[in-house]
């Protein structure tokens, strides 16, 4: 392990940061084109986030003019992005070491770091304030308390201090649902926070599944990861665990009465799919330390399959909310 | 005192090309949310 690598992993394995002890690479920002700036808002993970947080807004009771909810999901595409920009700015220095992560546009050096941080807290700024000009206050505070609960519990505290860092910090992902419905009612309730737990449990599996195969990185990043910390068989048994929970909590809505037959049909066969999933990852053929000798095959395709997993779970809900308007 | 080092044209070119890219960007952005706002005053002013 190189000076560099081998000082920043110092650090972040210590909960702190290590830039102060080495230089960036060489900054060249003038480079930065429009795609870095997108890509500062990580437009993959804001994906899920405004898809569920439309969720919550389509199966919330009442009525949002179109223009207005049209505003309420860009607020949290928005503020989404402002998380991934400051959480870029913030972990600079572990992206740097990281192979998934080092061509992002800070570490590479197209992007000036303080730069990315005003761009952030504008975004994220800017978001809430929107959302409570023109749709509501408890909508903007939710926003608000998601944002602060990803920037300052997730990035700055969790993350490199402990291997619950995605268990808790998952309760960030979680908010959208709970924000969609704020939108449209100005208040939260037991439905939402039944969406916002199945996001929350759904999380570590889901995370866990990255972490195993993208080890190496973690490891040499520091970063107290599930795998890094506890091995690829605890991980494993505790990504089984997550998801024995999770089935039985997404049939919350149907118990509850908010759901019917197609989304009960459709959580029971997805969570049919997703155990079989995370079982394959649990017996997955390894050496005597847990390490995967098919190059963590399994893990590959549980995080594929729990993405699918929660888009149609929600898509399910929300087309549940239709059918049941129309018959 | 020292001057930073000159880029040559075909950097000028590219810093031009990216900087043109970094404005459109930006009018496309004002404009969007001068129409976004324009909108929901409208929608505020109707129903309420």
């Amino acid at each position: 392990m190189s000076d560099f690598s081998s000082s920043l992993t110092k650090g972040a394995l210590h909960g702190g940061r290590a830039e102060d002890t080495v230089s960036p690479p060489m900054a060249r920002y003038n480079d930065a084109d429009v795609r870095d700036w997108i890509a500062l808002l990580k437009p993959r993970v804001m994906s899920l986030v405004v898809f569920s947080g439309l969720i919550g807004l389509i199966v919330a009771p009442g009525h949002l003019h179109p223009i207005l909810a049209f505003t309420a999901v860009l607020c949290i595409a928005v503020a989404a992005g402002a998380c991934g920009a400051i959480n870029m700015w913030y972990d600079r220095d572990i992206d740097a070491i990281m192979r998934r992560t080092r061509q992002r546009p800070i570490p590479a050096g197209r992007i000036e770091p303080g730069a990315a941080l005003g761009f952030g807290i504008t975004l994220a700024v800017g978001a809430v304030l929107m959302m409570g000009l023109a749709v509501n206050h408890v909508a903007a505070f939710v926003l608000a308390i998601s944002i602060a609960f990803y920037v300052f519990v997730y990035t700055m505290w969790l993350k490199r201090r402990t291997p619950q860092n995605i268990v808790i910090g998952g309760a960030a992902g979680a908010f959208p649902p709970l924000i969609g419905w704020a939108a449209v009612t100005g208040s939260v309730d037991l439905i939402p926070l039944v969406l916002f737990a199945i996001i929350f449990i759904w999380t570590p599996p889901h995370f866990w599944s990255l972490a195993l195969f993208a080890n190496d990185d973690y490891r040499r990043a520091g970063v107290p990861m599930l795998p890094v910390v506890a091995g690829a068989k605890e991980t494993r048994r505790q990504i089984v665990i997550y998801t024995l929970l999770l089935v039985p909590l997404t049939l919350g809505p149907w118990l509850l009465g908010f759901s019917g037959l197609v989304y009960a049909a459709a959580e029971s066969v997805l969570g049919v799919g997703f155990l079989v999933s995370v079982w394959r990852v649990a017996v997955d053929r390894q050496d005597a330390s847990g390490v995967s000798l098919t190059n963590d095959a399994p893990a590959r395709t549980a995080f594929k399959f729990s993405i699918a997993y929660l888009f149609v779970l929600f898509a399910a809900l929300a087309i549940d909310h239709f059918v049941g308007r129309v018959v | 005192m020292a001057h930073p080092p000159r880029m040559t044209d075909a950097e000028a070119a590219e810093f031009r090309r990216r900087q043109k890219a970094r404005n459109i960007a930006i009018l496309v952005v004002l404009i969007g949310l001068s129409v976004l706002f324009f909108a929901i005053t409208i929608v505020k002013m109707t129903h309420t």
